[in-house]
């Protein structure tokens, strides 16, 4: 009973909270360690894809990690990444069909890169790294924290190149007709990939002059 | 000013104190490359040789807007309505541009420099006259945050900075950019106002018979870059004074040359047939390589770093021109590639040398020891 009530105090504990919060900030997978910045550069063109690929992303991992940590030590070290990839792989395709019954249009915009989520390079390092080596309950929030992490980036990505872009919000018109007919036109680069890259260094700029000890030294 | 009660404006107080003169701080001794011409001198010659250009394009702004009417005013109306829609783009891109650059001078406690003396005023005359100043003001913006301050401001920036904000608008507002409805400032309905190169990629060959009026420059076009005579006259004044790089002009020249003739060699296509001389007189090839290309900071550095950038810049505008149908103006593409490249170009000249002398040492070392 004893070790029970232990075990369930430190379900949050400082250590625990941190694999949640870092993540979100100074070990951001796609501003810091610039993981999966393919699909952030795909999908952020309007605001509803990237939220759903963001919580497509967030699923996967965090389902992946607590599988992966629960068979970590049954896993022969030679074909760990096989295993890997066969474990999200199958995530993967049931975050697709569900994709496909619940939302189909938006499905269709994400295409091919839903089911490139199995090589997205957050997901192999958070298995390589975190999930291998620990425990289903941390496993599960580094998962998340991580998730979470992408998912910010992504829906800021999509909140600009939407609203200044089209003009919209999830689909919604934002900027009023008025404001076209006095002269304001959207812009047109947000709409193309380089937008995305070039807001995520914004972002990366910012992060950086912030927190100075995230700037590599060389 | 140390001490004093506005030490923290101290680089705007400098900024304009040493505006345009020389300052009291020259080099009297040392053994590198310094003299007493420093960047606000180098800088103002810039603007010195830009102003024919600039000139040029007031007028024609005019012109063409009360020729697309089919009036025929005097000069110093054709030169007021000119004015009336060259001034407030001059005025927005200083405006905007300085107030960013005096921003981060103050925050980073640089000084501020002449380096934007020169972009504010080539990005006007690399714009349709007809352009809303939003627009201008949000790609200056653009341009001199990510194309400058990003990279730690004047002389550390991988791109040109002017030709980094028209390709901004390029891409951003194309409508703004293309088609016949920009480049005459207000013009009348029924009048087709396509510029040259419009003309030469539709096939319209004989609306581009006239090569003296494209060497004259009274056309529709962005504002500065019409007029060849008004940019060789600046050309000139670069080259005289030694600021621009004359081997940077002649390589791009040879390298338009080179590949015109081949392209016109093949002759598939209306625009392949175009005589290879006539690139030279179309669009902002002119400008662009007058006072785009040859920019110190953007370009190779070393000497034969220059003649291969200017060859493949000049085999990349034609290319660009002839072979890309969604783009009638290749120079500001090209240019931007190669600025991309100049680094690398750098590199491996210097490296080369390097392995040159390091031969010739071995062989002397030998030829000592026999």
């Amino acid at each position: 009973m004893s070790k029970q009530q232990k075990e369930r105090e430190s379900l949050f504990s400082p250590r625990y909270r941190k694999l949640i919060r870092n993540p979100l900030s100074i070990e951001n997978p796609i501003t810091v360690q610039v993981l999966g910045i393919c699909s952030a550069l795909a999908v952020t063109t309007k605001l509803k894809p990237a939220f759903v690929m963001a919580l497509s992303v967030t699923v996967v991992v965090a389902l992946a990690n607590v599988v992966i940590s629960l068979l970590r030590n049954g896993i022969p070290p030679r074909i760990r990444i096989i295993v890997q990839l066969t474990v999200v792989a199958a995530l993967v395709i049931l975050v697709d069909q569900v994709l496909k019954a619940f939302v189909y249009d938006v499905s269709k915009q994400l295409s091919v890169f839903v089911g490139l989520i199995i090589t997205n390079c957050i997901l192999m390092g958070r298995l390589e790294a975190f999930a291998m080596a620990n425990k289903p309950w941390p496993a599960f929030l580094d998962g998340i924290g991580n998730g979470l992490g992408y998912s910010w980036i992504l829906i800021a990505l999509g909140f600009f190149r939407e609203l200044f872009g089209n003009g919209t919000l999830w689909g919604y018109r934002i900027i009023p007709q008025s404001f076209y007919e006095a002269g304001y036109s959207n812009n047109g680069l947000l709409i193309l990939p380089p937008a995305a890259l070039i807001l995520v260094g914004t972002i990366i700029w910012i992060q950086r002059s912030r927190n100075r000890s995230l700037i590599e030294e060389y | 000013m140390k001490g004093g009660r506005f030490e923290k404006l101290h680089s705007t107080f400098d900024a304009f104190e040493t505006f345009l003169f020389v300052p009291d701080k020259v080099t009297f001794k040392g053994s590198h490359i310094r003299d007493s011409i420093d960047l606000k001198r180098t800088m103002s010659t810039v603007i010195v040789a830009l102003l024919p250009a600039l000139l040029f394009g007031i007028y024609n702004v005019g012109y063409q807007h009360y020729i697309s009417y089919g009036e025929h005013p005097g000069f110093w109306q054709i030169v007021g309505y000119g004015l009336q829609k060259v001034l407030p783009l001059i005025v927005v891109s200083y405006g905007v541009g300085l107030g960013i650059e005096f921003i981060f001078a103050q925050y980073r406690g640089h000084e501020v420099n002449e380096g934007y003396l020169v972009t504010g005023m080539l990005i006007p005359l690399i714009l349709p006259p007809d352009i809303p100043l939003w627009i201008v003001a949000l790609s200056v913006a653009f341009a001199v945050i990510f194309g400058k301050e990003v990279f730690g401001g004047t002389g550390m920036n991988v791109l040109n900075p002017a030709l980094l904000a028209r390709g901004f608008l390029f891409f951003a507002y194309p409508a703004a950019m293309t088609g016949d409805k920009v480049w005459i400032a207000g013009k009348a309905d029924a009048y087709s106002g396509e510029t040259v190169l419009g003309h030469a990629m539709i096939g319209n060959s004989d609306q581009i018979n006239d090569p003296m009026g494209m060497f004259i420059g009274l056309e529709p076009g962005s504002i500065g870059e019409t007029s060849v005579i008004a940019i060789l006259i600046g050309a000139a004044i670069l080259l005289f004074t030694g600021i621009a790089s004359w081997r940077i002009m002649l390589a791009t020249m040879l390298g338009a040359t080179a590949l015109g003739l081949l392209v016109n060699a093949i002759g598939a296509n209306e625009y392949m047939r175009l005589p290879f001389y006539f690139h030279f007189l179309m669009g902002g090839f002119a400008f662009g390589l007058v006072f785009m290309a040859t920019d110190p900071v953007t370009s190779a550095q070393t000497n034969r770093g220059k003649w291969i950038y200017g060859v493949l810049l000049g085999a990349l505008i034609i290319i660009i021109r002839v072979f890309n149908p969604a783009y009638p103006e290749g120079v500001m593409l090209a240019i931007l590639l190669m600025n991309v490249f100049a680094p690398l170009i750098d590199h491996y000249v210097i490296q080369a040398n390097i392995r040159y002398r390091v031969k010739r040492a071995k062989a002397a070392r030998v030829h000592i020891v026999k």
